[in-house]
């Protein structure tokens, strides 16, 4: 009788065990996003919002140059930041997999994790003593004679962004690209040596491809996330590091009109799937389309 | 045959552990030569250092006349077939078969010409385009060991290639790596912990045991010939009794417990005949249990059956005899007319002093 229904133990059990996450979310995650879905569509008319359907707030947003603008800013910013956080990390997290004896490998990773023990504000504001007019880096380079003038390209603009958040994803980058490097088998490094490749050609023959999983998950991880970051480029962005989720803030807090704010999240949304889709389908091939 | 490879005064320490001691080994052109020995005897080790993997801590290694001091492994004349075969995941099997040619100056035609004879030696042909990961266990190892061959080493190394296969595959690609190594000519050098499989397959076997070569010779002599006790236990089976002897100029008197009294030749003493107490070897096939009707040349004791075991084309009996603590073993060949003891029966057992080994206790 059960099997006929399809609701086997092993069935009733996984349904017990996931049915409070997918309520929390449920509640959490899907109602507010079809919100943000149906507030798009909607308008803001002074103090209420009318109901009927338009796609007014999509043409404002696509049309108008500052929203294109900045969406193109959060695009290029979190790719540099991408870029900057998977190159940095890449020989960290090789070091660790290929030149550590494995009983201190947990070690490091445990001391890799320790930017996250103090909170993101904590850190973003550390870089701005860092970074700053009179900040840690300027005095040190003008007392060694290095530079005249304090340099100001390093804070209130893009740059501080893209330093600011590489640090802080530093850790969500090593991770999945250490993973991916521990698979690597040994001997295939040791085989592509017989073959006759030296050290360097064994790199980029065997272990780049093989460790192309991590880079891409790591890619994701870092891209996804930034792209929607706001507090960074608030706080040590200044007016030209300002990012398309400071705008939606500010239609959603300051202007008052979240329908606007709804659209521009939709299209950062859109943006961030289709590239995250790209690099998913990119994987694919590079894998041979089977996923193994 | 000409000399390949002379390793002289080898030695390998990994931090105060002594893998080689003193390796001293000479291996021809175009022979098949297998390392033989149980785990941590230190033949991978030995394998490894003369493909470059591994840097001796002494001594000296020529292959083909030239110092391999300070030569890296990708520049060596040798390729190697690893234990888990070592098949990159990430490309095609032609790929994979492909991995060695980067730097041959051939025309890309040419190349491909060449990788596809290369899989159809190993039995692959029409393979090419496969995904690597999609192949099967015997599969790889040929593929494995086209991307070797392809590159026409002077010495193919292959590390323990069969022990991830099954017992029929195994036993199938013995024969065809005896067969390709017979029609490439090259030197092939097999590193086994499966007496039987180096029996099969070597030209000459080289047994490790601790770092130390305990035996080199041809699998024949190494069988019927072992020079000491450790060796003789390692292949095969080998029945072990203890002996009093005194030597007669070529020939040695024995005293053999619960077998007798009998001589034998100093040459059946192949590591120098031991003073005074010495063991004697005596393989299970050299002795016989007689059935009712049959007699023996040789000599004849009296025992009882203490355990069968049946394996159809033989049966493996242990049979006690007075004056010696252990069993014998002794196996027999099921022929027509032939029964099966039974354990507790009486069994009459004949041997010859012509297959006794005398060793060193």
């Amino acid at each position: 009788m059960a099997q006929r229904f399809g609701v086997t133990r092993e069935v009733r059990r996984s349904v017990a065990l996931i049915s409070v996450p997918f309520l929390y979310a449920i509640l959490l995650l899907a109602l507010p996003l079809g919100a943000i879905v149906l507030f798009s569509f909607w308008t803001q008319d002074f103090l209420t919002i009318d109901t009927s359907f338009t796609l007014a707030n999509y043409r404002e947003a696509l049309t108008q140059p500052i929203y294109t603008q900045l969406i193109l800013r959060s695009l290029a910013i979190s790719a540099t930041v991408t870029v900057a956080t998977v190159v940095l990390a890449f020989p960290i997290a090789y070091f660790v997999s290929f030149h550590l004896p494995p009983h201190r490998k947990s070690l490091w990773l445990f001391l890799i994790t320790i930017p996250f023990w103090t909170s993101y504000l904590i850190r973003v504001f550390l870089w701005k003593v860092i970074l700053g007019y009179n900040g840690v880096l300027n005095t040190s380079l003008t007392g060694l004679g290095l530079i005249d003038e304090p340099l100001t390209f390093i804070l209130y603009n893009a740059n501080a962004v893209v330093i600011t958040l590489a640090h802080a994803f530093a850790p969500f980058a090593i991770l999945p690209i250490f993973v991916a490097l521990e698979k690597i088998d040994r001997s295939l490094l040791e085989a592509s040596r017989d073959l006759g490749e030296s050290r360097s050609t064994t790199f980029f023959r065997v272990t780049l491809p093989l460790a192309m999983p991590g880079v891409v998950a790591a890619v994701l991880i870092v891209f996804i996330p930034t792209i929607g970051d706001y507090v960074t480029p608030r706080l040590v962005g200044g007016p030209d590091g300002l990012m398309i989720a400071n705008m939606i803030q500010t239609q959603f807090l300051r202007l008052n009109n979240a329908p606007l704010g709804a659209a521009l999240a939709l299209i950062a949304m859109v943006c961030v799937t289709v590239i995250a889709l790209g690099f998913v389908w990119l994987n694919r091939r590079w894998l041979g389309g089977d996923g193994k | 045959m000409t000399d390949l490879i002379t390793l002289s005064g080898v030695h390998k320490y990994y931090g105060d552990y002594h893998a080689l001691r003193g390796i001293d080994l000479t291996i021809r052109q175009g022979e098949f030569f297998s390392l033989l020995g149980p785990s941590g005897c230190g033949k991978t080790t030995l394998l490894r250092t003369i493909a470059g993997f591994e840097d001796a801590s002494s001594g000296s290694l020529t292959i083909d006349g030239r110092d391999m001091k300070r030569v890296e492994a990708h520049h060596r004349p040798t390729n190697m077939v690893f234990q888990s075969y070592a098949i990159f995941p990430h490309l095609s099997v032609a790929e994979n078969v492909g991995f060695g040619l980067r730097r041959d100056k051939r025309a890309r035609a040419d190349k491909a010409r060449a990788v596809g004879e290369a899989l159809e030696m190993v039995g692959l042909a029409g393979y090419g385009n496969r995904r690597a990961n999609a192949l099967s266990g015997g599969q790889r190892q040929r593929v494995a060991l086209a991307r070797a061959l392809i590159l026409e080493p002077k010495v193919l190394l292959l590390d323990e290639p069969l022990s991830a296969l099954d017992k029929k595959m195994r036993e199938q690609m013995q024969v065809e790596l005896m067969r390709l190594q017979r029609e490439v000519g090259i030197t092939f050098i097999l590193v086994t912990h499966d007496q039987e499989e180096a029996l099969v397959m070597s030209d000459r076997i080289a047994v490790m045991f601790e770092g130390e070569i305990g035996q080199l010779d041809d699998p024949e002599t190494l069988y019927r010939r072992p020079v000491s006790r450790r060796v003789a236990a390692f292949i095969g089976m080998m029945n072990f009794l203890d002996a009093t002897i005194a030597p007669a100029g070529a020939r040695v008197a024995l005293d053999v417990a619960g077998l007798g009294r009998c001589e034998v030749p100093a040459s059946q003493a192949p590591g120098g005949v031991p003073a005074g107490a010495a063991t004697v070897g005596i393989r299970p096939e050299t002795l016989a249990i007689l059935f009712e009707g049959e007699s023996a040349p040789g000599r004849v004791v009296d025992g009882v059956v203490d355990e069968v075991v049946y394996y159809g084309d033989m049966t493996y009996y242990d049979v006690r005899i007075p004056g010696h603590d252990a069993p014998l073993n002794i196996s027999m060949k099921n022929l027509i007319g032939r029964p099966v003891l039974e354990v507790g029966a009486p069994a009459r057992v004949a041997w010859d002093e012509r297959a006794l080994v005398l060793l060193a206790r």
